[in-house]
């Protein structure tokens, strides 16, 4: 069954359709958005094709719009700063990274980020696990290609260790993710609701998790 | 009533959770040593050890400091003989002084994670601690004093 989130894996057996229970069921999320988003049951079955690996793309592609907004780029940089803004520029006072994600000395990212967004413009965002990803697992986004960002997604090396239904719960119901759709007084929004972005990222797993040509 | 303990002693403020804590350690305290710059954490004047990291006063709502020790300037320690404070008189650091209580309480930090740090690492602690008076070579070199001295056995 493992093969199964190996989307490139699936284009030989075009037409061929597979029932095979596999271990991506839904979340229990139930999305109100105006894409048509998948029974849960259908979480439990999988077809091997084309159309499902055209739609895993394709719903791949509005998981990338989202993963790649400054809300959540920002804080999955290739470098050693995370960024700040809607340019993405690197945090001001050469804030870096640490061991742990969570900052370094004086400038742990909880020294300025609470438990909460402090109200008001440019005031620092919170949250009460405000972090970067660790040094071991850096997890970047920043300049990756929708292809790249899928393979390493679908990586437990590289994702965090997390199963496809791990990485299911994190995006649905992480607080640091929510935040990207309360992020405070003055930065946009990511470009699909919450809702929508959860329920486009289980479609893809649910149609085979294919990275994107 | 909030129940806090700063610098060792307990305080009872009557104060809405919300308050900016350096509100409550500056005009309800008392306890002026801590500075106010920006009011949005982009300066370290008010920078203060909250459980020992050292937090922005001035963005940190009272209602994450209860039941947290508080280092204030005043507390760093009791006889002005903190290392720091030592190397900070001998390299002659302040200038006008308003950031230098900050400046101190990262520096605290820093030493007590990292007791040999290098240029580098002192960049990585110090940068979010804004001197306009420009005294940052200074910093730098008291530093460096001040972990020499808490290598010799000086307080930390």
């Amino acid at each position: 069954m493992k093969l199964l989130f190996k989307g490139t894996r699936l284009l030989p057996v075009y037409g061929v359709c597979v029932a095979a229970a596999v271990s991506v069921a839904a979340a229990g999320i139930k999305p109100r958005n105006e894409h048509k988003v998948l029974p849960e049951k259908a979480f439990t079955v999988r077809s091997l094709s084309a159309a499902d690996s055209a739609a895993s793309q394709a719903a791949f592609m509005d998981v990338y719009k989202v993963l790649m907004s400054p809300r959540c780029m920002n804080c999955h940089p290739s470098g050693e700063a995370p960024l700040q803004g809607d340019d993405s520029h690197p945090h001001v006072m050469d804030v870096a990274r640490g061991k742990d994600g969570k900052g370094m000395y004086a400038l742990k990212c909880a020294n300025c980020h609470q438990p909460e967004n402090v109200p008001g413009a440019n005031m620092p965002p919170g949250n009460p696990n405000w972090h970067l990803p660790p040094a071991d697992m850096k997890m970047v986004f920043e300049g990756k290609t929708p292809r790249q960002l899928a393979l390493q997604l679908k990586d437990p090396k590289q994702n965090g260790h997390k199963t496809m239904q791990q990485l299911i719960e994190h995006v649905s119901h992480d607080s640091l993710v929510l935040w990207g759709w309360n992020p405070g007084e003055g930065r946009t929004l990511p470009p699909l609701s919450h809702a929508v972005f959860a329920a486009r990222f289980k479609e893809w797993v649910a149609t085979g998790a294919v990275a994107p040509k | 009533m909030i129940n806090l303990q700063v610098n060792n002693k307990p305080y009872t403020v009557d104060a809405p959770p919300q308050m900016p804590l350096l509100w409550v350690l500056r005009d309800m305290l008392g306890l002026t040593g801590t500075k106010f710059g920006c009011g949005m954490a982009q300066c370290g004047a008010c920078t203060i050890h909250l459980n020992g990291e050292a937090v922005r006063a001035c963005v940190t709502p009272l209602s994450r400091a209860v039941g947290q020790p508080i280092t204030t300037i005043e507390g760093l320690s009791s006889d002005n003989n903190h290392p720091l404070q030592r190397a900070w008189l001998q390299e002659d650091v302040l200038q006008c002084g308003y950031c230098q209580s900050g400046q101190l309480m990262s520096a605290a930090v820093l030493l007590r994670e990292n007791p040999n740090p290098t240029d580098d690492d002192i960049d990585h602690a110090m940068s979010g601690n804004i001197c306009r008076c420009g005294t940052y070579p200074r910093i730098r070199k008291a530093i460096h004093l001040a972990a020499q001295l808490q290598r010799e056995g000086g307080k930390s």
